[in-house]
């Protein structure tokens, strides 16, 4: 007779637990790093350039020398003299911490004040006289590439114009074979805005130098903050032991706060110097104009068709504007990410990508904004370029998906242009959304609906994320490989608790990572204490970002919790005076085969492990687990929207959102939904709203929000949400895969389909995102494509 | 703020700062304070009494993390929802002051720890992610259920519209205030 605990009472696997993070939140009480106040702290604030590209003719800080209060006024020659007015990038290239030379792009670092109180270093800040000679000024790749344009990057040697990288995947002979054999070829060119994460809680760090021990603690608002210890100790010479990054709650990151940022160097440098902690706090002004912005990425391809609507080919070309450093975050190998996982999902013999990078003057840090690093791009051009495919065609949009689908039975699967998906059942979460949204019968309402002069459309679009970096073999960012970690201390009364390398910014990893180690040894989640963001105490991790915690540092929490239980068998056979062999395992309780009602719990266990350990083993119940995957996860999902366009203004407002993820096992569905749920509406934004562009001065407009607008409660469209499509990861220890994102990857180009679905039989192919309702009223009107950003739109 | 630096010797006459005295409440409580002019709300709230749990996310009044109830003398009802980054410290003189902190003040130690419904709801629906845009929401929620205690989905979507979340796509925020409004009904009702 077994006793084994019900999993969902003691919040295990697929338990919608109540978040524990929350009783902290919704008290006012969370610590996120503007709520830190260290004794002796002063005030950083930074000096921007208002100039997109010039030349620094002098800098005059004497007067905000002479303010009261102020400590210390930091400049481009003064890092200099300490080596630090470069730093180097994530990516292999070299960004300014305060410019030198020139400014490169509006919103650059110039100067820095640190004060008493960050009024005064304001004041301050605008008491610095900088004498600028402006320099003409780039704002897109055309302009970049164009004979005698000025070179940007002067400063670096063996740079003669602003082309960053080229960089090519996959089979260029096969693909052109391909073009030959095609009945159909089909082309789409379109642009993927700049974007900008936004998480409402901008940058900030306190930098704390202690003269007395030599050791620098900075609390800053990081995802990674062992890569920052990394990067801390590899660019100031500071000893790795000697420096400690907490990361504090974190008020959304989405990718944002994955860089090293001029402001956290300058804190940090200002606190050394001063021997005293230095706060900065960055205005949201400065996040949205000089930190990690997302996409502006020109995508054009074109796709070989068979008559009958099987696809033979694609190539893709991408020109990417990195802005004046290329300061992406993302594995050093893949020059613009994993681009290269568009076409994942479809069954296409061959393909070719080309891409290449390039300097503009405008804000650096390309960063994974809610999706695995550039993913989201490919994953748009995929689902605009399927949709346009398959109406050249005359097919219908989910019999062309379908018809080309990669088989359930034909996993693994080798990509076209590299990747190999391992699980999935994409024709099934077809068949579930089109069932959700009634497909047959809104084709029939929107015949009807045209008839009278009402424009209803229908976009579909679906998605396989490559989610979960590494594998070692491929993914390191300068050469640190991409695993994470878990270290689990089961206490002596049989509470315990978990540490990750990971660091969450409201993904819930504090309720999560317990259910896991509950489901694991069935100590109940509320037993469970969970940690991150000290580097001090947490084992080693890449940090959170590109939906890689659960994937990864989930996995490591299960196999460390393994290891515990391996242990625990051993003192359980110690205690039931039985060979190892004879121990059974059920949730919570080891006990003998041959009689299951004589056990021994997994708390008796941890008691005997500090009090009754048998000779020769090493006390205590505390173990690490190093997590290298051997593959990606591959979630999928299918997300369809219809909506209706205003023909006389070019409103549309959107009727329905249905959206199927399949993302494996799920280990809190509620969180699962509510990580959905943000992702549509992000997904939503950039279709909609949100970009960041620049006028040809190099202005960028969008650096409020007034002018960057992100959707409130009343215009966000309701979404209804379907799971009963499970496929297992077949390599990860739970089978999850990661969710995070997929809607913000997968959702846009469901959002952008149903308006030119809406707008059939005018011709119209593409508007670019966002499709704001000047947009469209002008593709109605004109019957034309409205494609490419200000201002190099042809008829501005 | 109290500002202490170093004595150079070289200090204009007159350039001292001008500082304003106010009496106003928070949560309840009156308070003293001797303030720059220019001082903001949300910088006195947080950085003069120490109460973070008033966010600060843009300083441009748009999204709305920073919003706290303010009544005036005579003023019925709980107070109005106000930006705090928009208002000067000084216009608060006179006045009472609400913050998430003290949202739930009333009945501390008994179940639930004394938490107001809408602070329930949040945790319930699982309105909240990263938390920091949270304690402006509910705090726009409270002026919403003072003056309307049975508010439709489109009241409550409207009311929250001053207020940005870049995590949880606004549904299970609107189901936690919904939950907080039937919960002080039916507490109104026994």
């Amino acid at each position: 007779m077994t006793q084994a605990l019900d999993e969902i009472k003691i919040g295990g696997l697929g338990a919608s637990r109540k978040r524990v993070e929350d009783d902290r939140f919704i008290r006012g009480k969370g610590n996120y790093t503007d709520d830190i106040t260290l004794p002796g702290m002063l005030h950083m604030e930074i000096l921007r350039s208002p100039l997109a590209h010039a030349r620094i003719k002098s800098i005059d800080a004497s007067k905000a020398w002479d303010i009261p209060g102020v400590h210390l006024v930091l400049t481009g020659d003064m890092m200099a003299t300490r080596n630090l007015a470069w730093m180097p990038t994530l990516s292999y290239d070299t960004q300014a911490v305060l410019a030198t030379d020139k400014v490169r792009f509006q919103g650059q670092e110039v100067a820095c004040v640190i004060a008493d109180d960050p009024y005064i270093a304001k004041d301050a800040c605008e008491a610095i006289d900088v004498d600028y000679e402006p320099l003409p000024v780039i704002v897109n790749p055309t302009q970049a590439v164009a004979d005698g344009a000025p070179v940007i990057r002067d400063d670096k040697e063996n740079q003669a114009g602003n082309v960053i990288y080229h960089w090519e995947v996959g089979d260029a002979a096969g693909t052109d074979r391909a073009f030959e054999q095609a009945d159909v070829i089909s082309r789409l060119q379109l642009h993927y805005p700049r974007s900008h994460p936004s998480p409402i809680e901008c940058c900030g760090s306190i930098a704390d130098f202690n003269r007395a021990t030599s050791k620098l603690t900075v609390y800053m608002t990081t995802q990674a903050p062992h890569i920052i210890r990394a990067a801390v100790a590899l660019v100031a010479e500071l000893p790795e032991q000697m420096i400690r990054i907490i990361s504090p709650d974190i008020g959304g990151g989405f990718g944002n706060k994955v860089p090293v940022y001029p402001g956290y160097v300058c804190s940090i440098l200002a606190s050394i110097l001063l021997e005293r902690p230095v706060k900065w706090i960055e205005d949201k002004t400065g996040n949205l104009i000089s930190t990690g912005f997302a996409r502006d990425v020109y995508l054009d391809g074109e796709m070989a068709l068979r008559r009958d609507g099987k696809i033979l080919g694609v190539r893709m070309g991408c020109d990417a504007d990195h802005g004046a450093f290329f300061s992406d975050a993302q594995p050093s190998k893949f020059k613009l990410g994993l681009i290269h996982s568009a076409f994942a999902a479809y069954d296409i013999p061959v393909a070719h990508l080309m891409a290449r990078g390039i300097y503009t003057n405008k804000a650096p840090g390309g960063v994974a904004y809610r999706c695995s690093f550039r993913v989201t791009e490919a994953m748009f051009f995929q689902e605009r370029m399927v949709q346009a495919a398959a109406d050249d065609l005359g097919m219908d949009q989910a019999e062309f998906r379908r018809m080309n689908f990669v088989k359930d039975e034909d996993f693994p699967h080798r990509t076209p242009l590299g990747f190999l998906t391992d699980s999935g059942q994409y024709a099934k979460c077809l068949d579930v959304g089109l069932k959700a949204v009634g497909y047959e019968d809104f084709r029939k309402r929107q015949e009807e609906a045209r008839a009278r002069g009402r424009l209803l459309g229908l976009g579909i679009s679906t998605m396989t994320e490559p989610l979960g970096a590494g594998n070692s073999r491929e993914y390191d960012i300068l050469g640190i490989k991409m695993f994470d970690s878990a270290e689990l201390k089961v206490h002596m009364t049989g509470k315990a608790i978990v540490r990750t390398g990971a660091r969450g910014q409201g993904q819930g990893h504090e309720t999560t990572w317990a259910q896991i180690v509950a489901h694991e040894l069935g100590i109940p989640a509320e037993d469970i204490v969970v940690e991150e963001g000290d580097t001090d105490t947490a084992p080693f991790g890449m940090g959170t970002y590109a939906s890689r915690s659960t994937p990864v540092a989930g996995a490591a929490v299960a196999m460390v919790s393994r290891k515990i239980r391996a242990k625990a068998r051993k003192l359980a056979a110690h205690l039931l005076e039985v060979s190892e062999e004879d121990v059974e395992w059920e949730l919570g309780r080891f006990y003998v085969r041959s009689a299951p009602d004589r056990g021994v719990t997994i708390q008796e266990c941890a008691m005997a492990a500090y009090s009754n350990m048998p000779d020769g083993m090493e006390p205590g119940l505390e173990n690490t687990a190093y997590y290298d995957p051997p593959n990606l996860t591959w979630p999928f999902a299918v997300y369809i929207v219809t909506v209706e366009v205003d023909p006389a203004t070019g409103v549309w407002d959107v009727l329905t959102t249905v959206a199927v993820d399949d993302c494996g096992i799920r280990i809190n569905p509620m969180i699962v939904e509510g990580q959905i749920m943000g992702g549509l509406t992000e997904a939503y934004a950039m279709a909609n709203m949100q970009f960041i562009t620049f006028d040809a001065e190099g202005n960028c407009i969008g650096s409020n929000y007034m002018d960057y607008l992100l959707p409130t409660a009343w215009e966000t469209p309701g979404f209804e949400l379907h799971s009963e499509v499970v496929t297992p990861c077949p390599h990860h220890p739970i089978g999850a895969k990661g969710i995070g994102e997929c809607a913000a990857v997968g959702g846009p180009a469901a959002f952008v389909n149903a308006v030119i679905d809406a707008l059939t039989g005018t011709g119209v192919r593409n508007i670019d995102m966002p499709l704001l309702p000047d947009r469209v009223w002008e593709a109605i009107t004109y019957r034309r494509d409205v494609s490419g950003a200000p201002p190099v739109r042809s008829d501005d | 703020m109290t500002v202490v630096y170093e004595d150079l010797g070289d200090e204009a006459e007159g350039a001292a700062v001008p500082v304003r005295r106010i009496r106003f409440s928070i949560n309840g409580k009156k308070m003293i304070a001797e303030v720059e002019p220019r001082l903001l709300l949300s910088h006195l709230i947080r950085r003069g009494i120490g109460l973070t749990g008033t966010h600060m996310g843009c300083d441009t009044t748009n999204c709305g993390a920073c919003t706290v109830l303010v009544k005036g003398p005579g003023e019925a009802g709980g107070g109005r929802p106000v930006k705090s980054c928009t208002m000067l410290a000084v216009q608060v003189d006179g006045r009472e002051i609400t913050t998430v902190e003290g949202l739930a003040m009333k009945g501390a130690g008994e179940a639930g720890g004394g938490l107001h419904p809408l602070q329930e709801g949040f945790k319930e629906e699982h309105g909240l992610q990263c938390g920091f845009c949270t304690p402006g929401m509910m705090m726009a929620a409270k002026a919403l259920l003072d003056e309307n205690p049975d508010p439709t989905e489109e009241d409550v979507r409207w009311a929250l519209s001053g207020n940005l979340c870049r995590c949880t796509g606004y549904q299970n925020i609107v189901k936690s205030v919904l939950w907080a409004a039937a919960k002080l009904r039916a507490e109104s009702a026994g």
